[in-house]
């Protein structure tokens, strides 16, 4: 049943301020600037003969003076204008949006993390040392790989780390190859990173199962490719099957087989990926071990490596010294093969005592039990779902599902509007176009901290969706969303003419034009 | 006006004295969308048929723009960079991208002529 | 188990629902080799309380900045964080939301990023700017990209005075990505004349300013040189509050600007999560990587912003894209605006003066004890000393009384046996004059 209202609640009643009851408008706080004020109270320093070289700046930088109370109410206003996890289901796909618990955030604040510095002796941060030693531990464990690199800043630099390690062990080898294979359903990033390392990517094509096509991933191997780029579970929710096969194709061949750990949620604690024959894999912590997404960042992205790859590791090592434990941060010694340094300082060191906390609440029994509610709650979806959207694989998904848009024909309608349409009826849409092998993609992560009422929500909503787009009102597709701060935004305009900052001269420019 | 030749990437291509017009077809502007931005080439700059001569950006996509035929850039469509939307507006006309002194004017004919490419994107998926 | 909503009914029920018997039919492509019968050999699951208890006191066992007089900077600073800015970056809709992809889900965040984008502008004195990076050292490697793909050249010359590790990683860069450095050695308290290592073949030239030693110079002659030979001038700033006092990059000619924006909004945090800022000359702003937030109107005509100018990056570009870089530094990019927009104009001028205070009453501290040598002859907040004996073991000593008194140079440059003499100091609005009396008295008993 879908409850429909009588008029157009934008057309309706003009409000004097534009807002419109919690929804508040909020300018930018350059445009709610009193010089001289200030939202902190300093000291003022005693006299003092400047020691700046003479090159003390001079003129206004143009930043706007506010008060404390301004300043919490102008951020305040604009968190209610996001939607988070927090607020809802956000099933966003290959993203794992799963609750953030604040746990993780009471014990990143503890001041003997938050409040220690990279550089001081290391003698004084035995605690951090160990924290570091223990988180990877856990992850070495759950990936069965003797070895794991914590510096990467985020999964896309887990895979530059990956391929980079991948080159040296082949450099060391005396051996220079020039391609990577990855799946046309790769995520960007896979032939980014591959093509930012010197590689030519070539794509394998799926088979009608959703799979990589194994055949014509043996076409393509031969001693001039460095490694397979592969997701597992892959980007269409699916566990590929083949991958004993796979792996022993690659290795056959002298390459590596890297896996990008995006979707690792699927199979925590049930499967090692050291078991599948993988090499080289970089987890998301800001994914399967629930480091908050904070808007885009930061995240967290260690690799877990194989013997072969281990010696070339990126810099700072920790290890197991006579004394303790020992921070490498220099080539020597067991380091001398280190690729060098991808970042500065230790690595995200925030969301290594976020995860971990994350691991211990859950320990062993509790991470299994989240890959099979992921699992769970992704199949009960697509259940319930695919007599109304068309699936685009027949059978079983693992944490995350995907339709195509055939659901949509002769609608007028497509992916986009439908998402849209999501929108007003309160939920985040899910992740859409992607992966790219299947025409106007839907691709649903649920995760396992959705309950089943929850679920239900959201499948009768979809449903009712369903229903609507094929009864051929396009209409409110079309023009969704109606009920969001703002409506559909114009990313034409935005592209065409860049306005990337606050520029009241230009603004000035354009209005005397 | 002399005949329009296509090749398999959606570019058009034809002669205007002894320059080769190029620039990309009414079906590939509209499968790329509202045109954002588009990269040109530097004049004098060498592009060989098949290879990457230009890059037209959309909200949503890149493609990139390969030479019909090879030969050295001699104009340029300055207008696009100012208004990248002519592109969408009239692709075959005032949307050319960039005009090429051919090594070999010949290298036109094994293209696409304007039955061939109608039937071409028939066939498309 | 607390973040575990599904109940054993509820699970009994959709896999009822599903049609299947077991959970274990929905992994039945997993090969039988692989599969874990068993529990994987880790603990068992914890209550918040015991989880509290184990990870407290792994906290506990670290000397933190306020447990005593501190001074160690070298591109992380300790500052103070207004109480507000903690509390506002945790609200949910903040903490637990997602790269703005659904612009009209998302103004919240889209709207700080173009603020951020803007402060990131405005202090550097550059035209754009990015919705940030990993870090600073992450972001002086794409600069360095940047500068290669700009120009089209493949030799970038780095100076003595570039913070170490981020030379490193840009080292690590060069030689997979491929492309050369150069540059001479690091050489504290020496002029360092780099026009003649440019030529035709060099990209950019990367300076930091201040130094990783702390000096402060005028590199517009610099950048004249550069351009005349078709070059770019990348400048690095580790220490972000330092633009609140100092002539920013943009007047001195600067084309691209990396920077780290912990100083502001962020704690210390063991090195990560930091906050890479990159800006640049309008120009270049296609050849950017990360993200960018930008302005635009809504289909009622209103302003609001989106995530643009997307096709330079890798969902869309992939091979071609101008870096690999997806996720950013998002919520540390959030806290560094909101404290920025706490201290405004007036605030940022008056902690910046602050800090240089403090630097310039330590130095004078320092200068007193007998054979130490001040190396700057300018300086922001942070400075080096020569010292009668090698560094590194002066700070054990130190430390060891509870003074975390600054960075032995051997650390970041352990070969270089001419500079193991010399200590990194930094001083900021934290310190006060208990700690500068405690550090001249700790160091006086150490050295005699």
């Amino acid at each position: 049943m879908s409850i429909r209202t009588t008029e157009d609640p934008t057309t309706s009643v003009a409000s004097t301020t534009g807002n419109r009851g919690l929804q508040i408008e909020e300018k930018l706080i350059f445009e709610q600037d009193s010089p001289g004020r200030c939202g902190v109270d300093l000291v003022d320093p005693p006299p003092f003969q400047a020691r700046l070289g003479g090159l003390e700046r001079q003129g206004a930088i143009g930043l706007p003076g506010l008060s404390e109370p301004q300043v919490v109410r102008h951020f305040t206003r604009l968190s209610q204008k996001n939607y988070a996890i927090d607020s809802g289901l956000y099933p966003l796909g290959s993203c794992t949006m799963k609750h953030n618990p604040r746990l993780n955030e009471k014990l990143a604040r503890l001041p003997g993390f938050a409040d220690i510095h990279p550089l001081q002796p290391p003698s004084t941060v035995p605690g951090a040392l160990a924290l570091i030693d223990t988180l990877a531990h856990w992850l070495k464990t759950l990936t069965g790989m003797p070895a794991v690199a914590l510096s990467p800043g985020a999964g896309a630099h887990g895979e530059l780390c990956g391929i980079m390690s991948i080159r040296a062990a082949l450099e060391a080898r005396g051996e220079r190859r020039s391609r990577v294979l990855a799946p046309e359903s790769a995520h960007g990033t896979n032939p980014a990173t591959a093509a930012a390392c010197g590689y030519t990517v070539d794509s394998v094509p799926g088979n009608q199962q959703g799979r990589v096509d194994v055949e014509a991933l043996k076409d393509r191997l031969d001693t001039d490719v460095a490694a397979l780029m592969l997701t597992n579970p892959n980007t269409c929710g699916l566990f590929e099957n083949q991958i004993l096969e796979i792996a022993a194709a690659v290795h056959q061949a002298g390459a590596f087989f890297y896996c990008d750990g995006a979707n690792f949620n699927a199979i925590v604690g049930r499967v090692r990926p050291a078991d599948l024959g993988i090499d080289c894999m970089h987890l998301n912590l800001h994914k399967t071990f629930s480091t908050p997404h904070g808007g885009g960042g930061p995240g967290s992205g260690p690799v877990a490596l194989a013997a072969n790859l281990a010696p070339y590791a990126p810099l700072p090592w920790l290890v197991h010294g006579p004394h303790g434990l020992e921070l490498v941060e220099h080539k020597r010694g067991k380091a001398q093969q280190a690729i060098g340094r991808l970042k500065g300082f230790h690595g995200q060191m925030g969301m290594f005592v976020r995860a971990l906390a994350y691991m211990m609440s859950h320990g062993a029994d509790g991470l299994r039990q989240v890959a099979e509610d992921a699992v769970l709650n992704a199949n009960y979806l697509r259940v319930r779902l695919e007599g109304d959207l068309s699936p685009a694989f027949a059978g079983p998904c693992m944490h995350e599902v995907l339709f195509d848009d055939d659901f949509l024909k002769d609608t007028g309608i497509t992916t986009l509007d439908f998402a849209k349409a999501l929108i007003d009826e309160g939920y985040h849409p899910m992740t859409i176009y992607f992966p790219l092998v299947v025409h106007g993609a839907l691709l649903i992560e649920p995760t396992e901290t959705e309950g089943k009422a929850s679920l239900d929500q959201f499948a009768g909503a979809l449903k009712a969706l369903a229903a609507e787009a094929c009864s051929g009102d396009a209409a409110r597709f079309r023009t969704a969303p109606r009920w969001t701060p703002r409506r559909r935004l114009d990313e034409t305009a935005a592209a065409r003419k860049p306005v990337l900052r606050w520029d009241p001269e230009r603004m000035n420019r354009e209005a005397d034009k | 006006m002399s005949t329009f030749r296509f090749t398999r990437d959606h570019e058009w291509v034809r002669l205007d004295g002894d320059l080769a017009i190029v620039g990309i077809t009414d079906y590939a502007q509209s499968q790329l969308g509202d045109v954002v931005y588009v990269e040109l080439p530097e004049i004098g700059r060498r592009v060989e048929k098949g290879k990457e001569a230009a890059v037209v950006e959309s909200v949503k996509a890149a493609s990139e723009v390969y030479a019909p035929v090879s030969g050295e850039v001699a104009e340029i469509n300055e207008t696009l960079t100012a208004d990248p939307a002519t592109v969408n507006a009239d692709p075959m006309g005032e949307g050319w991208f960039l005009k090429l002194r051919p090594d070999d004017p010949k290298e036109l004919d094994s293209l696409m002529d304007e039955e061939g490419y109608k039937r071409f994107i028939a066939e498309q998926p | 188990m607390r973040y575990l909503p599904l109940t054993d009914s509820d699970r009994a029920e959709m896999l009822e629902t599903i049609g299947v018997d077991s959970i274990d039919a929905l992994f039945a492509d997993v090969p039988r080799g692989a599969r874990l019968d068993g529990l994987i050999d880790l603990p068992g699951a914890m209550g918040e309380i015991e989880v509290e208890r184990a990870i407290s006191c792994m906290a506990s066992r670290n000397i933190a900045a306020g447990s005593g007089p501190f001074f160690i900077g070298g591109g992380a600073y300790r500052h103070h964080i207004p109480a507000a800015v903690d509390h506002l970056i945790q609200r949910g809709e903040f903490l637990t939301s997602y790269t703005p992809y659904q612009p009209e889900l998302a103004q919240g965040t889209l709207q700080y990023l173009f603020e951020f984008q803007t402060q990131v502008a405005l202090l550097t004195g550059m035209k754009v700017a990015n919705a940030s990076l990993y870090d600073g050292a992450t972001a002086c490697a794409e600069a360095v990209m940047m500068a290669n793909r700009l120009t089209r050249r493949r030799k970038a010359v780095l100076s003595g005075g570039l913070h170490p590790q981020y030379r490193e990683v840009c080292e690590t860069y060069a030689r997979f990505v491929g492309f050369e450095l150069g540059g001479p050695d690091p050489a504290p308290g020496d002029g360092e004349d780099l026009t003649g290592l440019v030529d035709g073949d060099t990209s950019c030239v990367v300076v930091q300013n201040p130094g990783f030693f702390g000096e402060i110079r005028d590199y517009s002659e610099l950048a004249r040189y550069c351009h005349g030979a078709g070059a770019l001038l990348v400048i690095v700033i580790t220490e972000i509050l330092s633009l609140g006092a100092i002539v920013p990059p943009g007047e001195m000619g600067a084309d691209i600007v990396a920077a780290e924006g912990q100083s502001l909004g962020n704690a210390l945090n063991f090195g990560g999560p930091h906050l890479g800022l990159l800006a640049s000359r309008e120009k270049f702003v296609r050849q950017m990587p990360g993200r960018l937030a930008g302005q635009t109107v809504d289909a009622d005509g209103r302003r609001g912003w989106v995530l643009t100018l997307s096709t330079r990056e890798q969902h869309i570009r992939r091979e071609k894209a101008t870096s690999n870089i997806c996720t950013n530094s998002g919520l540390c990019a959030l806290a560094f605006t909101i404290h920025l927009a706490l201290l405004g104009e007036t605030g940022l001028a008056r902690l910046a003066r602050l800090n240089h205070a403090m630097a310039v009453a330590l130095a004078a501290r320092l200068e007193r004890v007998p054979g130490v040598r001040l190396l700057n002859r300018a300086f922001f907040n942070e400075f080096a000393v020569r010292l009668p004996r090698p560094a590194a073991a002066v700070i054990d000593a130190l430390a060891e009384r509870g003074v975390l008194a600054g960075i032995p140079v051997s650390r970041c440059y352990p070969d270089r046996t001419e500079l193991a003499e010399i200590l990194l100091v930094a001083a900021t609005e934290m310190v006060t004059t208990e700690d500068l009396d405690r550090f001249e008295q700790e160091l006086n008993e150490a050295l005699s």
